[in-house]
């Protein structure tokens, strides 16, 4: 431990800051994932860290939590340096986090999980007691309500993240940390959040929000600090900036919010969905009767908070989930109704860009080649009578690259060796030049960086204009606002309503996404 | 059992084995000292009962030839993402698929008795290996804890149809009467012997070819057919399989099958290579040494035949110790077998690191 | 009477061979509910099985004996919890190795310290077994069959190490839901990642349970070569710790059903010993190899969900890493 700095606090003046990073660095390989970050929270304050995915933002709290180790830099908490190398440590120094996948034992009830760590001695009963009342302190305090005795597997999204929240607070966090909390919340919910971290700051806590949403820093947050592509580039206090400025700080450059495009022409009707109807393995729907259509030449986008059955329509439009009811019409035929092998669907047709790529798009131990076949492998092209042709797969792979930019252009390269932008446009090759006429993309730029994000785009955007459907999904409003022809916007597993993407506002689809049913476009 | 880090081909299959067999060798050699031998005694003893003269040649041959068949068995499920344990039992019962048409057709010619008997031995092991398959992919249960019953299972179902059914009338130990003539697999030495060469009689036979031609087989069906293709996604992303039209419970319930059916030809290595009967416990462990050569092979056909050949001579080389060192005998090969499962199965990450970063080009080394 | 006496009997021997089924089955439920599956259980056992009747039958103590079985168990435990927490390797295959070391290991060594072909000397000395302990007026209740005979039989009569089993079942239950350890063991097995953010080790927490289950499988291979037998030969564990595995599976991994299953296995067996070639009314003469088979035949039902469902912990043979 080195002694206390005695610059850093003043007395007698405002409060300190409660947490210093100086200089953090951290690699992960090949990725320099933090370039010697400095950043200071001042005690008291709600302070955002913005950047776009793969900024660094989620490394370098984690650096904080002790979950990894700084390769250099050091860390102060209320002007003393700690050295954290675990989470305990950090526990220790006051910190909690609340991380974007939440941390809960789901079999276990409210209360066990939030004692986990805590627990006030070596037997149960007791501690739990004492817990007990202490938490429906925290909960008055703070409007925090939970059902203490619920299991948490059970728990709407909503209210496990306000037991995450108070398992913070009572393993005493005076600094907390959320990582993306509002990912799976509505904007009512977000609000609602909101005013809870208003209200901690206000008795006292620290709050650090992360999150690459540029209303949420403005919203709520007092000062902000920038990072991009490893390094903070940026730090300010909330009311002197705008968003146009941070989105600006965040990529590098001006932000091209809209995708270059002529208007769309559409065409015959493609695809019709009626009323259909997905469950999942318990039985909870989660698509609830969704009706629309796609027709041929243009872009339809689906908006809404992530979880409100998005995944659940691409992915029985996609033949993964098998719906429970309502129809896919295509061609007259209705792919919903019997056996429609999941192969049925490219045969018919469709295409699918998975909305995560490396859980479901791609298979990380094999080659660049062998993954440009997934779905396609037992293709005429790609074996002949069960034998695989290799040299015809390697040419495919070589040309793929070549045509959509794939760097480097090395078929026999380990998938996991390319970048995410490298990876995506692969797996975007890979389902275009299979000559759908309907291609379905789920999070077509989740992990993507600048560069290959408007590759993409355009992509997408050729696709339409060559007189194909395309469905697209995604978290990100300006990216649907973009590429969008039309947009739908999906709340609780139902179409809540149906926008033209010229004159879609973030107000309205956030109000649609809440859930307020109704022609926004009025 | 994903590689954390990523090694060159040469050394993925040569230098990592190889440390890891030297780990467990050297283990193996202090544990001969502990005994008060010299282990470098030992180990020569070894090399010279294993390939020291014609005959012992020819068993470790015969032992490697029941190792392949196993060895493969763990390999092709493993690519499937399937640890199947139950080599041992799929084995046993492939015995009695072997045996059945031996004793039924033993008298016929052996261009008829041969290919019915080893159809019969996948056949029965593919069966035996299928329902553990079926019940992971359709029940979910862990494939681990059924292929382990199913050994326990296959045990008591052979013991009784040896004791009470198949057992020649009038005799005591639990074994069938000897399988007639049509039902033996042509030794090597006679073959050679009809082309002049003489070569000292030992069980190693035509079965071994089987073992290479499955090799062949196992290797252009995964890494040459779609149906190989569409198992290797299963076992590495099922997920991803499912996205790409492939389904995983079908392609479970298939490799288990051909997994079994592997286990199932070393019936017929060592029943109509050598035994000539079926008799109780004859796969002998012999299942659960696939599990070390798959390990030690890297799950590749040609890695399992060298790691057969090694295994081969062990047990060859660890029956002929005991003449010599009276205090040491086979147990000691399974001691080894042993450690080389732990070796390059469990610890394969302890040598694998640093031989990355060791062999890792400097410019892409971070920089401290 | 006499079906009365034959049922105590069987009883009687259902307890004793109960015994290392239930040890080594708590033992499993310690390592299983931190997450790290316990296939290891035999090899654990054979080891202590050895090490135990080798050191009994030098220094002539058995607590020395079950000190070295404890030992030996306890150090393949530390192999497999090296190999499995620490560098992350995999669970199944790091106790089939053990299993297999095991099993060569032991008579080897057996054969060159003893030199009677992979065994140990008998052990016929004082003091070199664990032997029953007969309770007061146990030999005297015997005159009056009910219940005098149960308390001789069932109570009376056993050995230190049998009772140890029977106490050890509720002193699991009570760690297990009534203690800040229990707490953070079911929650490890559960989600190691919950376990760790709150600030606790989930390989210190894996290792101490690793430990427990060593320490357990030392005592019941203990009991089954210096209690249960006098000495140790080649194999004796035979396949008793994947019975244990089983009836902790068909227990649900809580402890009283752990209990339960391990008396019906035990049950199951010692009835079949004694009724081999009786014919049971309305069945016949079931053949031996059933009632051995049923235990496994059982579990695979069970795992099957046709008879019942199984609930493993669910980060069971999951390597805890973080994600980058």
């Amino acid at each position: 431990m080195e002694p206390e700095s005695p610059a850093l606090q003043a007395p007698g003046g405002p409060p300190g800051p409660a947490l210093e990073l100086c200089g953090i660095d951290k690699r992960f390989g090949a990725v320099h994932a933090n370039r010697s970050v400095s950043l200071a929270v001042s005690k008291g304050s709600i302070h955002g860290l913005i950047g776009e995915n793969g900024a660094g933002k989620s490394t370098l709290m984690n650096i904080v939590y002790g979950f990894h180790r700084a390769d250099a830099g050091e860390i102060r908490v209320n002007g003393r340096r700690v050295e954290i190398g675990r989470p305990r440590d950090s526990i220790e120094a006051g910190i909690g986090m609340v991380h974007q996948h939440f941390m809960l034992v789901e079999r276990f009830t409210v209360l066990e999980n939030i004692v986990l760590g805590a627990e006030g001695g070596a037997m149960l009963g007791r501690g739990l007691g004492e817990a007990r009342s202490g938490l429906g302190r925290l909960g008055r305090k703070y409007g925090l309500d939970v059902p203490l005795d619920a299991e948490a597997g059970h728990l709407p999204v909503g209210m496990q993240q306000r037991v995450e929240i108070l398992k913070a607070l009572h393993h005493r966090a005076e600094i907390l940390i959320l990582d993306e909390p509002t990912a799976v919340l509505t904007p009512a919910e977000a609000d609602q959040l909101f005013r809870m971290l208003a209200l901690l700051r206000d008795q006292g806590k620290t709050v650090i929000l992360v999150t690459h949403k540029l209303r949420e820093i403005m919203a709520i947050t007092d000062r902000v600090t920038v990072m991009r592509q490893g390094s903070v580039v940026h730090e300010t206090a909330t009311r002197d900036t705008s968003p146009k400025a941070l989105a600006e700080q965040m990529v590098g450059r001006a932000v091209l919010l809209k995708v270059e495009k002529a208007p769309a022409k559409p065409g015959a009707g493609l695809l019709e969905v009626r009323n259909l109807e997905v469950r999942d393995r318990l039985g909870v729907p989660r698509v609830k009767g969704a009706s629309f259509s796609l027709r041929a030449g243009e872009i339809v986008g689906v908006a809404g908070v992530s979880g409100n059955g998005q995944s659940e329509l691409i992915e029985a439009l996609a033949g993964i989930r098998v719906p429970t009811g309502g129809s896919i019409l295509l061609g007259g035929q209705d792919l919903a109704r019997g056996s429609t092998g999941l192969n049925d669907r490219r045969s018919h047709g469709i295409a699918h860009v998975p909305e995560d790529r490396l859980r479901m798009g791609v298979v990380a131990s094999f080659s660049a080649e062998d993954n440009a076949i997934l779905g396609y492998h037992a293709r005429q092209r790609f074996n002949r009578s069960g034998f695989m042709r290799r040299r015809a797969i390697r040419e495919d792979c070589a040309e793929k690259m070549a045509s959509y930019d794939v760097r480097p252009p090395s078929p026999s390269l380990r998938i996991t060796a390319f970048s995410g932008g490298n990876q995506q446009k692969l797996v975007l090759a890979r389902e275009i030049d299979c000559g759908p006429s309907v291609l379905i993309v789920g999070q077509p730029t989740r992990g993507v960086d600048i560069g290959a994000i408007e590759f993409i785009h355009r992509r997408i955007v050729a696709l339409r204009d060559s007189g194909k459907a395309v469905l697209v999904v995604s978290v990100e409003l300006d990216e649907i606002m973009g590429l969008s022809d039309r947009i739908l916007v999906m709340a609780g597993g139902e179409i809540v309503g149906e926008v033209p993407g010229s004159e879609a506002t973030e107000e309205a689809l956030g109000l649609l996404m809440a859930g307020v049913k109704g022609d926004a476009s009025r | 059992m994903k590689p954390a880090d990523k090694l060159p081909r040469w050394a993925e299959f040569g230098l990592l084995p190889a440390i890891n067999l030297c780990a467990a060798l050297l283990i193996s050699g202090a544990v001969i000292r502990l005994i008060g031998e010299s282990p470098w005694a030992a180990f020569k003893l070894m090399a010279a009962g294993a390939f020291g003269a014609q005959d012992s040649i020819g068993y470790t041959l015969f032992y490697a030839t029941d190792f392949v068949f196993t060895g493969l068995a763990v390999a092709v499920a493993f690519h499937a993402g399937l640890f199947n344990i139950g080599g041992e039992g799929q084995a046993y019962v492939g015995g009695l698929g072997v045996g059945l048409v031996c004793l039924a057709f033993g008298s016929c010619s052996p261009w008829l008795v041969i290919p019915l008997a080893i159809a019969s031995g996948c056949a029965f092991g593919a069966a035996w290996a299928f329902v553990p398959g079926w019940l992971q992919a359709r029940r979910g249960s862990h494939i681990v804890i059924t292929t382990i019953m199913a050994n326990f299972i296959a045990s008591a179902l052979m013991t009784y149809l040896l004791v009470n059914v198949l057992i020649k009338p009038g005799q005591q130990s639990p074994e069938t009467r000897e399988f007639g003539p049509g039902a033996a697999m042509p030794p090597v030495h006679e073959l050679l012997a009809r082309i002049g060469i003489s070569f000292a009689p030992s069980p190693f036979n035509m079965a071994s070819l089987l073992a290479l031609v499955a090799c062949a087989l196992v290797w252009a069906f995964l890494w040459r057919t779609r149906w190989g293709y569409a198992l290797r996604v299963v076992g590495q992303n099922p997920q991803a399989a499912v996205y790409a039209g492939i389904s995983p419970e079908r392609t479970i319930m298939v490799a288990m099958t051909i997994s079994g059916g592997l286990a199932g030809c070393l019936a017929v290595n060592e029943l109509m290579g050598s035994q000539h009967r079926i008799l109780l416990d004859f796969p002998g462990g012999a299942g659960f040494v696939g599990i070390a050569v798959a390990l030690m092979g890297r799950n590749h056909p040609v890695g399992i035949l060298a790691a057969s050949l090694l295994f081969g001579a062990l047990y060859q080389g660890g029956s002929q110790l005991s003449f010599d060192m009276p205090h040491v005998n086979r147990d000691m090969v399974i001691l080894i077998q042993g450690l080389v499962i732990l070796f390059c199965g469990a610890l394969e990450n302890v040598f694998r690191a640093p031989l990355a970063a060791l062999l890792r080009p400097r410019a892409a080394r971070p920089s401290p | 009477m006499e079906a009365y006496r034959e049922i105590i009997l069987i009883l009687a021997a259902t307890i004793r061979v109960a015994t290392p089924l239930v040890l080594a089955a708590i033992a499993g439920l310690f390592s299983e509910r931190s997450g790290v599956i316990d296939l290891g259980l035999e090899g654990k056992m054979l080891a202590a099985a050895f090490a135990s009747a080798a050191v009994a039958a030098a220094t002539g103590s058995a607590w020395l004996g079950l000190g070295a079985g404890v030992a030996a168990s306890l150090a393949l435990a530390l192999v497999i919890a090296f190999a499995c927490v620490t560098h992350r390797g995999n669970q199944v295959v790091a106790a089939m190795a053990v299993n297999i070391i095991v099993a060569g290991l032991a008579p080897a060594l057996a054969l060159a310290w003893f030199d009677q072909g992979g065994q140990t000397p008998q052990l016929d000395g004082p003091g070199q077994r664990f032997l029953g302990i007969a309770w007061p007026w146990a030999q005297a209740a015997r005159r009056h069959p009910v219940p005098g005979l149960a308390y001789a039989e069932l109570l009376s009569g056993h050995n230190l190490i049998v009772y140890f089993a029977a106490a050890l079942v509720p002193a699991s239950a009570w760690v297990l839901y009534r203690t800040r350890f229990g707490l953070r063991l079911r929650a490890v097995g559960e989600n190691p990642l919950a376990v760790d953010t709150a600030g606790i080790s989930v390989n210190l927490l894996r290792y101490q349970a690793s430990i427990i289950s060593g320490i357990l499988c030392g005592v019941a291979g203990t009991y089954i070569s210096t209690a249960a037998s006098a000495g140790f030969v080649r194999d004796m564990t035979a396949g008793k710790g994947y019975l244990a595995l089983a009836a902790l599976i068909f227990g649900k991994w809580r402890p009283y059903p752990t209990l339960a299953a391990c008396l019906l296995f035990a049950f199951a067996d010692a009835g079949a010993a004694r009724l081999q070639g009786v014919p049971l009314p309305g069945i016949g003469v079931v053949p031996v190899q059933l009632i051995i088979a049923l235990p496994y035949i059982l579990t695979v039902l069970l795992l099957a969900g046709f008879v019942g469902e199984a609930v493993a912990p669910k980060a069971i043979g999951v390597p805890y890493t973080k994600e980058k």
